[in-house]
């Protein structure tokens, strides 16, 4: 056990931990995020996905010890109140089925259009292609990617609408 | 219900009216409603049965005129609690936004089972309008006695009763009702049959059912405000992992503690027969242990099971465990003996995993002498009555809090993570949390039974279908049910077993083809292992539709080949020669679907396959169709066949769906597309592969999903309603979810021979397997 600083969705975090362990336990277990999740620890699945540096970063398989940089999570990317506008597009268009791996569809989408502000059908399709979802929303995931892209176009990345359920 | 629990009850609706009144926001008070349920866990006292014959167990109407529904279902992604909230509000004359609905909590809500058989909305959907017309019923008397005028000079609205004549005169239902206590019996001699003495509305009167409010709890599940099962934390938790015996039928010989006593927060080994788990203080502790210890296992002296290369050669020449009598009309043997022309096919579809997109996982409480386990497992009513079992402990000290989790529609590896987690809990005397791991959760979790079909049709002289011979036998013996104490993986491993395993069920088809002369037979297989294998069967989305539908629907379709007509037409031509119909009028639906299906797609009328391409890329269309009890659905898949890879990407897909009356259209077409593309990728890639000695599916790689590349580019939903009356007030809601599922698989290989004039009858069509059948027809 050491002592490690994490900065998390604008927050430092002063831990006393094994650096070794990968990040998604620290930021579940000791930071108390429930973005992040489960699905395989094997980095096949996605749905642990943070973002770290503008990258779409599986943090089930990052050592904790590796990270450098601040890390945004699912938590991190409303910003005063408002939901980022890809979370907005996700209610818009209705998405989820359960529900569990959209943590990684959606951070893996923010990195994609931080990068690729209007991406074709194919961008899409490959820039998602390692992101699964076991209730197949895909086809209303790539929907919603375009709604946010529009929007993002529109009226940039803050969105104008409020948080509404 | 005894006095004391229902003052808990009310207390907790209690807490729900802060949390509805600080927020208009959806997401803030399912959150709330979930901390309701969790806050309890630790307090002393007994969890009994709520009482389905109160109607206080269901409706609670609290003082600023809002409503929280409590019912015994379990919502696994497909909108269900959306849509009671709008049964029961439209039932009860509350708009929609003014309620909330709590599920599938044992000791707070009615024990409507959980989830399974898409019967939520079909069968559970009455008692819970019956009790909420009821409500609204007791609610009008109440009004009279205080206005001192009849019911029938009362108007509702919105939960605010007037008096017609004198508008000035009103009162809500929270005014009335608020902060006490219905105290009405309901009767009924079981909890379906539930009912007051109100008269539900008739279709034409409801106006919240068929509107599509958006899912309450979609907002939580975006912004990461949703407190899963997964994520409760205890005082005192710790965390175990299982230790899985790396061969189907291993006897554990030893175990060396030493191997994993030096890991930082160790606690114990825990073991009992062949079962083992390691338990630490912090999770990545306890990967490190799983990972680390070291146990001594014993092969067994015979094979579990053949390879999954000759598992289907296994299963045609094995005897079976048990047959089902055919159903036999006419005389299918003369008819195919005089047959002009016969045609007979085989087909295959391996073991399929439900592979969740996360494991297993649960987290039991065992303070004060009871039980609590959080879990997102469908059947959280069956999982507390088998763990009170397992655990030898009185029922109302055990329940189940019903959390949302990843969800795998049917008997998952969730039943069996509750009740580790319950008995690791209770020799540790501390809370536990058990997760699977992905390689334990592929490899160990049930499987959709593996089918073969025989089958053999035949036509006469002008192309009619004279004759239809069907058999099949699965690989099913020993079919698990849910949270059963004795077949529950735990229980296997420590010995415990019932005697007389489940016998598995055998499938035949489900259409209304007029067909004069026909036989359905089915069987079951066992594999050598019944018990402690990886290959153990459970309900997989319609446990057996989409195998069954597979080889019933594409033999049509090969019928239609011979008969050099129109896959669509010769069809129709079967459900036209029928004269009679059900309640349901299912043949007459069956005619809308596929109508409406071929009118959504512009289908093009011709025999199949269409004139070969030049190209690398060869289009074609197929259609199937089914139903499931009263649901009916017709689908068509567009695809584009790679001629020079193998590759099958289904381009666009179509689905006419009648479920009677429609409660949620959006929600209902999200389910659908869902259940389709779920079919897709059982079609084009799952297969559970395995040795003689233990499954070698263990992860995403070597167990394949669909991804986003596989996605169609287009899915057209049309939601028909077939029936003969559709402006008929009484016209029922029947299932959706997992009727979709079924006739997929066919679509699919219907289409790919349109395209390729190559016939695929083995599931799944994964690239090498369709190049080699296209190169063997000389097409690649």
């Amino acid at each position: 056990m050491s002592n490690i600083t994490l900065k998390v969705n604008g927050k430092a975090h002063t831990l006393d931990i094994d650096p070794a362990t990968p990040l998604l336990y620290i930021l579940r277990n000791d930071i108390g995020l429930r973005g992040p999740r489960f699905g395989c620890g094997l980095g096949q699945c996605g749905a642990c996905t943070v973002i770290v540096n503008g990258v779409a970063t599986r943090s089930c398989i990052t050592p904790t010890s590796s990270v450098k940089s601040e890390v945004t999570t699912l938590e991190g990317l409303a910003k005063a109140g408002k939901l980022h506008p890809i979370q907005q597009a996700w209610i818009d268009e209705q998405v989820p089925a359960c529900g569990f791996c959209q943590n990684g569809q959606i951070m893996t989408a923010k990195a994609l259009l931080d990068k690729t502000p209007n991406p074709t059908d194919a961008q899409i399709r490959e820039g998602m292609a390692r992101t699964l979802c076991r209730c197949m929303t895909y086809y209303r995931i790539q929907a919603a990617i375009k709604r946010a892209a529009k929007a993002i176009a529109s009226f940039g990345s803050g969105s104008n609408k409020e948080v509404v359920a | 219900m005894k006095a004391t629990s229902r003052r808990n009850f009310l207390k907790q609706s209690g807490f729900l009216v802060a949390s509805f009144s600080a927020a208009a926001n959806n997401s803030f008070i399912l959150a709330a409603a979930q901390t309701a349920a969790t806050t309890a866990a630790q307090a002393s006292g007994l969890y009994p049965d709520p009482d389905f014959r109160q109607l206080d167990s269901w409706i609670v109407i609290r003082q600023d005129n809002t409503a929280t529904f409590y019912v015994g279902k379990t919502d696994l992604g497909q909108g269900t609690g959306t849509a009671f909230r709008q049964m029961m509000a439209d039932e009860l004359d509350m708009p929609y936004d003014k309620t909330t609905c709590i599920m599938g909590t044992t000791d707070i809500t009615v024990d409507q089972g959980g989830s399974g058989g898409s019967d939520a909305i079909q069968t559970d959907g009455w008692p819970m309008r019956r009790v909420a017309a009821e409500a609204r019923r007791v609610l009008l008397e109440m009004g009279s006695s205080r206005f001192g005028v009849p019911v029938d000079q009362l108007a509702v609205s919105d939960g605010v009763i007037t008096v017609k004549a004198d508008a000035s005169k009103k009162v809500t239902y929270g005014e009335l009702i608020g902060g006490k206590k219905f105290n009405v019996v309901l009767t009924g001699n079981n909890i379906d049959n539930t009912t007051g003495q109100a008269k539900v509305k008739t279709v034409q009167e409801l106006k919240i059912v068929g509107k599509s409010p958006q899912r309450y709890d979609i907002p939580a599940k975006v912004d990461g405000s949703l407190t899963w099962a997964g994520d409760v934390k205890l005082p005192g938790m710790v965390h175990a992992r299982n230790v899985k015996p790396p061969f189907a039928g291993a006897k554990l010989v030893s175990i060396d503690e030493a191997s994993v006593r030096g890991i930082p927060g160790f606690i114990k080994v825990v073991s009992k027969g062949n079962y083992v788990a390691v338990v630490c203080e912090r999770e990545e502790q306890a990967i490190a242990a799983q990972r680390q210890i070291k146990v001594n296992w014993e092969k067994p002296a015979t094979a579990p099971f053949p390879n999954s290369e000759d598992l289907f050669k296994y299963m045609r020449s094995a005897t079976p465990t048990s047959t089902q009598k055919p159903t036999v009309t006419g005389n299918p043997d003369s008819a195919l003996a005089n047959a002009a022309k016969v045609v007979e096919a085989e087909y295959d579809v391996p073991f399929q995993g439900h592979t969740a997109i996360s494991p297993a996982h649960a987290l039991a409480d065992p303070s004060n002498g009871q039980m609590t386990i959080y879990s997102n497992d469908m059947k959280s009513y069956g999982m507390r009555t088998g763990v009170a079992e397992f655990l030898q402990m009185p029922r109302d000290r055990v329940r189940v809090v019903w959390m949302e989790g990843p969800q795998a529609y049917g008997r998952t590896a969730a039943d069996d993570a509750g009740f580790e987690a319950a008995y690791l809990a209770k020799e540790i005397g501390r809370p536990v949390r058990v997760q699977w791991m992905r390689q334990e959760e592929t490899a160990w979790d049930t499987k959709g039974p593996a089918f073969t079909f025989k089958l053999r049709g035949g036509l006469d002289a002008q192309g009619n279908l004279i004759a239809f011979d069907y058999d099949s036998q699965a690989a099913d013996y020993n079919h698990l049910g849910y949270n059963e104490p004795d077949t529950v993986l735990i229980a296997q491993l420590m010995g415990r077993r019932r005697a007389m395993p489940a016998p598995g069920g055998g499938a035949t088809p489900n259409e209304m083809y007029a067909i004069p002369n026909r036989r359905m037979a089915s069987s079951v297989v066992s594999l050598p292992l019944i018990w402690e294998t990886p290959l153990r069967t459970g309900n997989l989305r319609d446990p057996n539709g989409p195998q069954v539908t597979f080889a019933s629907e594409s033999f049509i379709d090969e019928l239609a080949v011979a008969a050099k007509t129109d896959p669509l037409e010769f069809r129709m031509k079967l459900l036209n020669a029928g004269t009679t119909d059900d309640n349901a009028f299912r043949r007459a639906r069956s005619i809308a679907t596929l109508k409406a299906a071929a009118e959504a797609y512009g289908w093009d009328a011709r025999p199949s396959p269409k004139p070969l391409g030049t190209g690398n890329i060869l289009t074609g269309r197929g259609v199937a169709y089914t139903f499931r009890s009263a649901t009916v659905v017709a689908e068509i898949a567009e695809v584009e066949v790679n001629r020079k890879t193998g590759h099958v990407w289904v381009k666009r897909l179509v689905c006419a769906h009648d479920c009677g009356l429609v409660i949620n259209p959006e929600a209902l077409k999200r389910t659908i597309e869902g259940g389709m593309l779920h079919s897709l990728s059982r079609t084009l890639h799952e297969e559970v592969k395995f040795d003689t000695e233990k499954v070698m599916s263990l992860d995403w790689n070597s167990h394949p999903s669909m991804t986003h590349t596989d996605t169609p580019e287009r899915i057209d939903v049309v939601l028909v309603n077939g029936d003969p009356n559709p402006n008929r007030p009484d016209l029922p809601h029947y299932g959706a979810g997992e009727t979709v599922c079924k006739p997929l698989l066919a679509a699919v290989a219907n289409a790919v021979f349109d395209a390729t004039g190559v016939r695929l009858r083995r599931i799944p069509f994964r690239d090498e397997r369709v190049l080699t059948a296209l190169k063997s027809s000389g097409i690649a």
